[in-house]
């Protein structure tokens, strides 16, 4: 390997390389600044421009036609790149709303913003693994710096029960990982990708290899809280501060969805018969548990984890269809779902009495005439999400359901239909709260940055619809890059 | 100029939310006052533009007229597509003509006001949306949208059991709807584009048309509403704002009967066919069962809603006869119901209004009080019981004598509908208007005020004038049907070779 071979593969890595020397001079930084809310104060709008910067290195800095690095363990290519400024897009605006909310709980730590700034690298690397070693290693950076986040208020009881209980779980889910990595090695005698594909191809499908992936998706269903592995997630979103919430939902499940399409779709795309039948009964499962489990639900955050589990169900399905179609409709879902989710979480971060946070969803009533615009942008959001037209949301279902029938699935697509309907009927109610009912608590004003994302995401929930094509001419780019 | 029509509403209702986004606190009385003023206005003006329309329209040609293409998804085979034909122009004006009415009749409204007209702006716009949408997408988009405002309206400005009416409205609804988008993109997938033009030239296998006509009925058969998936009609009706109630029942049902003209019965002509007697068999239970189900009412709100479930099965019979006169005298039907019930929703209206209650009961004897008004509500109850020289009567007959020339059954039920119809409108106007004025707190109600009687107008002009002047609706949609049959009896034709 000579000096050029090792800078081109470097240019690949670029994003990571900035986030990583990034994160750790930041982490230095902070160390030496005595006072630790001006630590604060000033990593926190550092971090959110490294974030910046690294989707910018990875759009433009990054040779375009991508490759891979690493004798093949990394590989950049336009779902890497797609996901990636998606991730770090996501990561930077949770940043922003935690600054505020952090301020007035008095949980002022500079470490927050650096554990996202690392969480957010260990999802870059993941969306980019293209060996078993390095997506565990991507796995498990994300996960350490998710499991601090979610105990980041350690004197709250429940945000400390919410970060053992994900601890736990996840641990579990790693193992779980790490076991189905191992017997795909052992019976296929590679960790490379490229190498497994190969032996994947190669005719008789040896039982271990099955059990081996298995494992696998059993571990990623849990990082991206597909039933029946959801279980940790209503607990997670209700009893961790808000605005980790707000990233748990979005940045980490692109990632562990994009890395599971990667792994059925490349390696063992030619499996595809062997693996299909068992995210589709994922997908129907986690698509029943989130319409059925968040209808009785008070707690808005549990609300939202529920529609998570439901909105990951039908992500699946577009998983499920195994072609280079599906891919791109999982990527123009997943973007349109998350800024439906950035306009929710902004609203809910709003929801602050002079007495502190409030997160029931009676606290919502009469919205539509206390704050009119909080409740507009809701609207939009509970809409969107539902994937109702005439809002962005609509699309991505839409999409999927063109990937599905266009596999063949029937029956999939007619069960998506279906739990969407049920689905409807827990949006419809936060929508009655805000609009039916009259208001009883007020909310005090929300900090300046949180009240500008909100109502962008809000309006581009709607308004998105007319610029739609240009998101999905990304998305159809960035999905039809690997196969 | 299609584009126009459609988000006319909408540059009104943003005009109100960019008022009310850079309003101070101090300025929402104002704005609210001025909301109203300006819908009205926005509603003319789309009016205005709907009869340029009208005017434009030739109706010698049966294809797609003005229409418009703006590229969109179009690798996807999607497309921002306008066009009218005979089938849908009629609509069009028909929403823009009783938009205005509809806000006329809520200027008494006093709860937030201007988020009232917002809903009904972006109403107006989705629904003209529908009728002119040239692409099924679009269509879709246009067509459940419209749901998210009507929710609205009920939820916010209904009556008592509003929660409860906009749940089961929506829920209802959407459910019929989303089988229709998995049909509409396993078309997409049979035929590569989302065009309906294109699409209404593309066959289908005999047994995919019979699982997609079932899709889209669906949805239709909701709608529109027929039996047995009426229900949520009359509960949304009763419960809705009175101008929610003429909108339902003057545009909304009408989307149900426009549906199965431009996608059930032309794309899918085989399972039309052999679904007809179903059809008719709905049809037929619907138009005796409501009708007497309508007799037991007491609330008359009720008594309109299952009435129009009533009325709509002699549309859906009409339709599915695949006869000229027919399908023709559906067409009219559904615009005459749209006048005429709303007419009768907004002369509930005006007795609510004085009394706030709409038990037929506490009514009675108003004649002595309200002379006018008892001449009114005499002309359109007449009308729905389809008295000649009023347009319901045009339609009735079209629509019989079409199905009559092929099922004799089928016409047969629905005469005994008319004959019910008469018995539940003329029992119901005995109890309200006639007889001695019993109701001591009747005795200050006061006569119709002149903003009434500039909501009336328009609706009572139209009435008389299609009664007499059928033609003036025929004209429009002849060539357009006449296509229509042609290409299903050719189509039908070639499946049985």
């Amino acid at each position: 390997m000579n000096l050029s071979t090792l800078t081109a593969e470097y240019m690949l890595f670029a994003p990571e390389l900035v986030l990583a020397i990034g994160a750790m001079a930041l982490l230095m930084l902070g160390v030496f600044v005595r006072d630790h809310d001006k630590a604060a104060a000033f990593v926190a709008p550092l971090t959110a421009g490294l974030l910046v910067v690294a989707a910018l290195v990875a759009a433009f800095m990054v040779p375009g036609e991508g490759g891979q690095a690493f004798s093949g363990a990394f590989v950049f290519d336009p779902l890497a790149l797609f996901a990636k400024v998606a991730i770090f897009g996501a990561a930077a605006i949770a940043l922003l709303f935690a600054v505020p909310y952090l301020k007035a709980e008095r949980l002022a730590k500079f470490e927050y913003f650096v554990l996202i700034a690392l969480a957010a690298l260990g999802m870059s690397m993941m969306v980019s693994a293209n060996d078993l070693i390095a997506m565990y290693m991507g796995v498990e950076l994300q996960s350490l710096a998710l499991y601090v986040l979610a105990a980041f208020n350690r004197d709250s009881l429940r945000a400390s029960e919410a970060g053992l209980k994900y601890f736990v779980l996840g641990a579990l889910s790693s193992g779980l990982l790490l076991y189905g990595a191992s017997l795909v090695y052992g019976f296929t005698g590679a960790t490379g990708f490229n190498e497994i594909a190969i032996a994947a191809a190669s005719g008789e499908v040896s039982i271990g290899l099955l059990f081996g992936l298995v494992f696998i998706i059993c571990g990623l269903a849990f990082k991206v809280s597909a039933a029946p592995f959801h279980m940790w997630t209503p607990d997670v979103y209700e009893g961790s501060p808000t605005p980790v919430t707000a990233f748990f939902a979005t940045a980490p499940k692109l990632a562990a969805i994009v890395l599971l399409a990667r792994i059925l779709l490349e390696p063992f795309g030619a499996m595809t018969d062997q693996w299909q039948q068992v995210i589709t009964a994922i997908a129907v499962l986690s698509m029943a548990v989130g319409a059925f489990g968040a209808l009785t639900q008070n707690n808005i955050k549990r609300l939202m984890a529920y529609s998570s589990i439901g909105n990951m169900g039908y992500a699946l399905v577009a998983i499920a269809a195994g072609t280079a179609i599906g891919l791109w409709a999982l990527l123009a879902f997943m973007i349109l779902y998350i800024i439906g989710l950035v306009a929710a979480f902004g609203v809910i971060l709003s929801m602050r009495t002079s007495e502190g946070m409030v997160e029931q969803i009676e606290d919502l009533a009469g919205l539509a005439q206390s704050r009119p615009g909080l409740a507009w942008t809701m609207t939009g959001a509970m809409f969107s999400i539902g994937g109702l037209p005439f809002l962005v949301g609509f699309f991505g279902k839409l999409f999927i359901l063109y990937a599905a029938l266009q596999a063949g699935l029937i029956f999939l697509p007619i069960a998506l239909v279906l739990f969407s309907v049920v689905s409807a009927y827990y949006y419809l109610r936060i929508v009655r709260v805000m609009w039916f009912s009259d208001p009883v608590v007020t909310f005090v004003g929300p900090s300046a940055a949180t009240a500008v994302i909100t109502n962008v995401a809000g309006i581009a929930t709607a308004a998105l619809v007319i610029v739609a094509p240009v998101l999905f001419y990304l998305a159809q780019n960035a999905g039809f890059g690997p196969l | 100029m299609l584009s126009a029509v459609t988000f006319a509403p909408l540059a009104g209702a943003l005009v109100i939310i960019l008022f009310k986004m850079f309003s101070r606190a101090e300025d929402s009385a104002f704005i609210e006052k001025n909301a109203r003023g300006v819908a009205l206005l926005t509603t003319l003006v789309t009016f205005a533009l709907a009869i340029v329309v009208m005017i434009q329209f030739d109706p010698q040609n049966p294809g797609f007229q003005m229409v418009e293409y703006v590229p969109w998804f179009t690798e996807l085979g999607m497309g921002y597509r306008m066009g009218v034909d005979g089938l849908s122009v009629l609509f069009v004006l028909l929403t823009a003509f009783l938009m205005p009415i509809a806000i006329l009749a809520s200027w008494k409204i006093e709860k937030r006001v201007a988020d009232y007209m917002i809903a009904f702006l972006i109403l107006e716009t989705l629904m003209i949306g529908v009728f002119c949408a040239l692409d099924m997408v679009l269509f879709y988009i246009f067509f459940e949208g419209g749901l998210i405002p009507m929710f609205l309206i009920i939820g916010v400005w209904g009556g008592a059991n509003r929660v409860y009416a906009a749940f089961k409205f929506f829920l209802y609804t959407l459910l019929g709807s989303v089988l229709m988008l998995v049909a509409m993109v396993f078309m997409y997938l049979q035929a590569g584009t989302t065009n309906i033009e294109v699409l209404l030239a593309t066959p289908f296998a005999a047994e995919i048309q019979t699982w997609l006509w079932l899709a889209f009925f669906a949805s239709f058969a909701v709608k529109m509403p027929m039996w047995p998936v009426h229900t949520w009609l009359p509960d949304a009706h009763v419960e809705a704002p009175t101008a929610g109630s003429v909108i339902l029942a003057g545009v909304l049902l009408k989307m149900g009967g426009y549906g199965f003209l431009r996608f059930s019965i032309p794309m899918f002509p085989d399972a039309t066919a052999y679904f007809t007697p179903l059809v008719f068999v709905l049809s037929v239970i619907a138009i005796i069962y409501t009708s007497l189900v309508a007799f037991r009412q007491t609330d008359i709100k009720k008594l309109i809603a299952y009435s129009s479930v009533a009325h709509m099965g002699l549309v859906t019979m009409g339709l599915f006869a695949m006869t000229e006169l027919g399908v023709q005298g559906a067409i009219f039907q559904m615009f005459s119901h749209g006048v005429i019930s709303g007419a009768l929703f907004l002369a509930v209206g005006v007795i609510y209004d004085r009394m706030h209650t709409r038990e037929i009961a506490f009514y009675g004897g108003l004649v002595h009080r309200m002379p006018v008004y008892a001449a009114v509500l005499a002309l359109f109850t007449m009308a729905n019981v389809g008295l000649p020289g009023t347009s319901g009567f045009v339609g009735e007959i079209m629509a019989m004598i079409g199905t009559f020339q092929v099922s004799t059954w089928a016409a047969a039920g629905a005469a005994i509908g008319v004959i019910l119809s008469a018995v539940y409108m003329l029992t119901a106007y005995r109890n309200l208007v006639l007889g001695d004025l019993t109701n001591p707190k009747l005795a200050q109600i006061n006569d119709m005020n002149i903003r009434e009687w500039a909501i009336f107008l328009p609706l009572i002009i139209a009435t008389l004038v299609l009664g007499f002047f059928s033609t003036l609706i025929t004209d429009v949609t002849a060539a357009s049907v006449e296509q229509l049959l042609s290409n299903y009896q050719a189509a039908l034709a070639a499946s049985a070779q």
